[in-house]
């Protein structure tokens, strides 16, 4: 285990059942009533739910940023997470997210049609450009199709409930969001880490990563399935969660060699660990209603970025 | 390790082009800008798949080689110089032995020292100045220890000590076995450090075949248009334009 992955996992040993015993009740395992009732079927999913989340957006981030050799990427360029907010957005409109599967499974097939359609646009040439355009396009497409179903929602409160779900958050999630959630992340872990060789020589350009052995289209593939998995499964439990996957890398490269392949399991520990935090802080907070987890970390991340935006200018001149 | 192009004609930018070069030598390709002279690399580099034709290595096609068996036998060197994160030099030469699937410290220690780099090994690749990040990626190329190195422009932006430095070390490499070719815009370097010229033009081979009959002022006069003289000792040449 490198140096980061051991930080970050100390960490989340720590934070973990901090995490368990903090909310609007602190837990006292001992004089709480109903606490074994609490942690096993509120706090513990989703606590758990944070990790697989946070670690999930973590890896992605970590993977889109070697892919396009750019620190400021982020999954939510591909347009995978906005292509599965559209398929819940669908199952909100018209109304069948009664069921606790439905939603989550129109989620999982928007995040399916939008690494369709990037495949169909960029898969053939594996060109990172194109495929780069086609993301984007394809988040600016869902991005209006959300807009719409907002305006033409049939009633008030459908349109609330889809503006607060478009807000990410892990409130009242169960253990059957973990069930569905975990192993597709975990999937799409394992195959963003498969990718952090072919990663590694991409930092020489594509042409010498060719010449190395790799082969761009199968790379494009474990990519564009690793964060399909992991992005999909993430958006259709939680909604749209932005800015760990941008912010997590770059407070994890500087503990690394800066190798992509060094980054990514780090970067899942500490994408965990963020979302755990977080949503920890949030339940702590006085306000009347929770705030949204994707709310906290945009009014986190976005400053954040400003900063790095500022740096990276500084750097420039 | 016999190296060919046979008959190859790429996206219209080239044409009918054979060559069968020898290994242990230093074969440099020339040309006006726009004759292909890159296209031509990154063909015999298995890069480009040619319309019709074939690159060859040893009688077999590059085509038909998987990516890692042919990374494994020919190194190539862009002419851009990227390296887009900040990685310690040591790990970057090490990528030289990705194609062998193995992280073998001898060859890239061994690469890191014919380069006069074992002070950088744990320096950031994006501190170095440009002569030592030329010498870097020249190392990770070594550390391959491939057949052929084809190198592109690998002495463009270089001042005059690191362009003769770079050509030692390439010159080693080739008195080693290992066969050398350089696109060179440089007429001067090809003419007194290369063993054989392939002059390129608008895609077709105009000339080819030792430095002083390859480079020959008709053939600088036809190709670049340009009316020039060689003055000086073979090997010690310089040209001269009117």
């Amino acid at each position: 285990m490198t140096r980061a992955s051991a930080i970050f996992a100390g960490l989340l040993v720590i934070a973990f059942p901090l995490s368990l015993l903090a909310g609007r009740v602190w837990l006292d395992p001992a004089t709480t009533p109903n606490a074994v009732l609490i942690l096993a079927e509120l706090r513990l999913p989703r606590s758990v739910l944070a990790l697989i989340v946070g670690g999930g957006l973590g890896a992605a981030g970590a993977a889109m940023q070697g892919y396009l050799r750019n620190p400021l990427a982020d999954p939510g360029l591909f347009g995978i997470a906005p292509g599965a907010a559209l398929g819940a957005v669908v199952a909100l409109f018209f109304g069948f997210a009664a069921s606790a599967w439905l939603l989550p499974i129109f989620a999982l097939i928007g995040a399916g049609g939008a690494m369709a359609l990037l495949a169909l646009i960029a898969g053939r040439t594996g060109g990172i450009a194109l495929f780069t355009l086609a993301g984007l396009m394809i988040a600016s497409l869902t991005g209006a199709l959300m807009a719409l179903a907002i305006s033409l929602a049939p009633n008030a409160f459908a349109m609330e409930t889809i503006v607060m779900w478009l807000n990410g958050a892990l409130t009242d999630r169960s253990w059957s969001d973990v069930e569905l959630a975990a192993p597709l992340v975990l999937a799409g872990i394992a195959l963003l880490w498969r990718a952090g060789r072919a990663l590694d020589a991409l930092t020489l350009g594509e042409a010498v990563a060719r010449s190395l052995g790799v082969q761009p289209r199968r790379l494009l593939w474990l990519l564009v399935a690793g964060i399909g998995l992991t992005v999909g499964a993430i958006t259709a439990v939680a909604g749209i969660i932005g800015f760990v996957g941008l912010i997590v890398p770059h407070l994890v490269r500087p503990l690394t060699d800066r190798r992509p392949s060094q980054l990514i399991l780090p970067s899942a520990l500490a994408g965990a660990l963020l979302v755990l935090v977080a949503d920890s802080a949030i339940r702590l907070i006085p306000t009347m209603t929770e705030i949204r987890l994707g709310i906290a970390l945009s009014l986190l991340g976005a400053p954040f970025f400003l900063w790095l935006l500022l740096r990276m200018r500084r750097g420039l001149a | 390790m016999r190296l060919a192009a046979q008959a190859i004609s790429v996206a219209k930018r080239l044409s009918d082009v054979s060559l069968m070069l020898e290994p242990g030598t230093i074969t440099a390709i020339c040309g006006p800008n726009g004759a292909g002279k890159s296209t031509l690399l990154e063909t015999l580099a298995g890069l480009l798949e040619p319309d019709s034709g074939a690159a060859l290595l040893d009688g077999e096609p590059l085509a038909a080689m998987t990516p890692r068996t042919r990374g494994q036998k020919i190194g190539y060197l862009p002419q851009a110089h990227e390296i887009a994160w900040d990685v310690p030099v040591r790990s970057l030469v090490a990528l030289g032995r990705m194609p062998h699937g193995d992280s073998d410290p001898a060859p890239v220690a061994a690469s890191l020292a014919a380069l006069d780099l074992q002070s950088f090994a744990e320096r950031r690749a994006q501190s170095l100045s440009g002569g030592e990040t030329a010498r870097v990626l020249l190392a990770r190329v070594l550390a391959g220890e491939p057949a052929w190195i084809l190198a592109d422009e690998p002495l463009a932006a270089l001042d005059l000590a690191h362009q003769l430095a770079l050509l030692r070390h390439l010159r080693s490499a080739a008195k080693a076995g290992a066969g050398v070719v350089l696109v060179l815009h440089d007429l001067a370097l090809a003419m007194n450090h290369a063993d054989r010229v392939v002059v390129l033009d608008k895609g077709r081979v105009a000339a080819d075949g030792g430095c002083e009959n390859a480079l020959a002022t008709e053939v600088v006069e036809r190709v670049w248009g340009v009316t020039a003289r060689w003055i000086g000792e073979p090997g010690q040449r310089a040209l001269v334009t009117f």
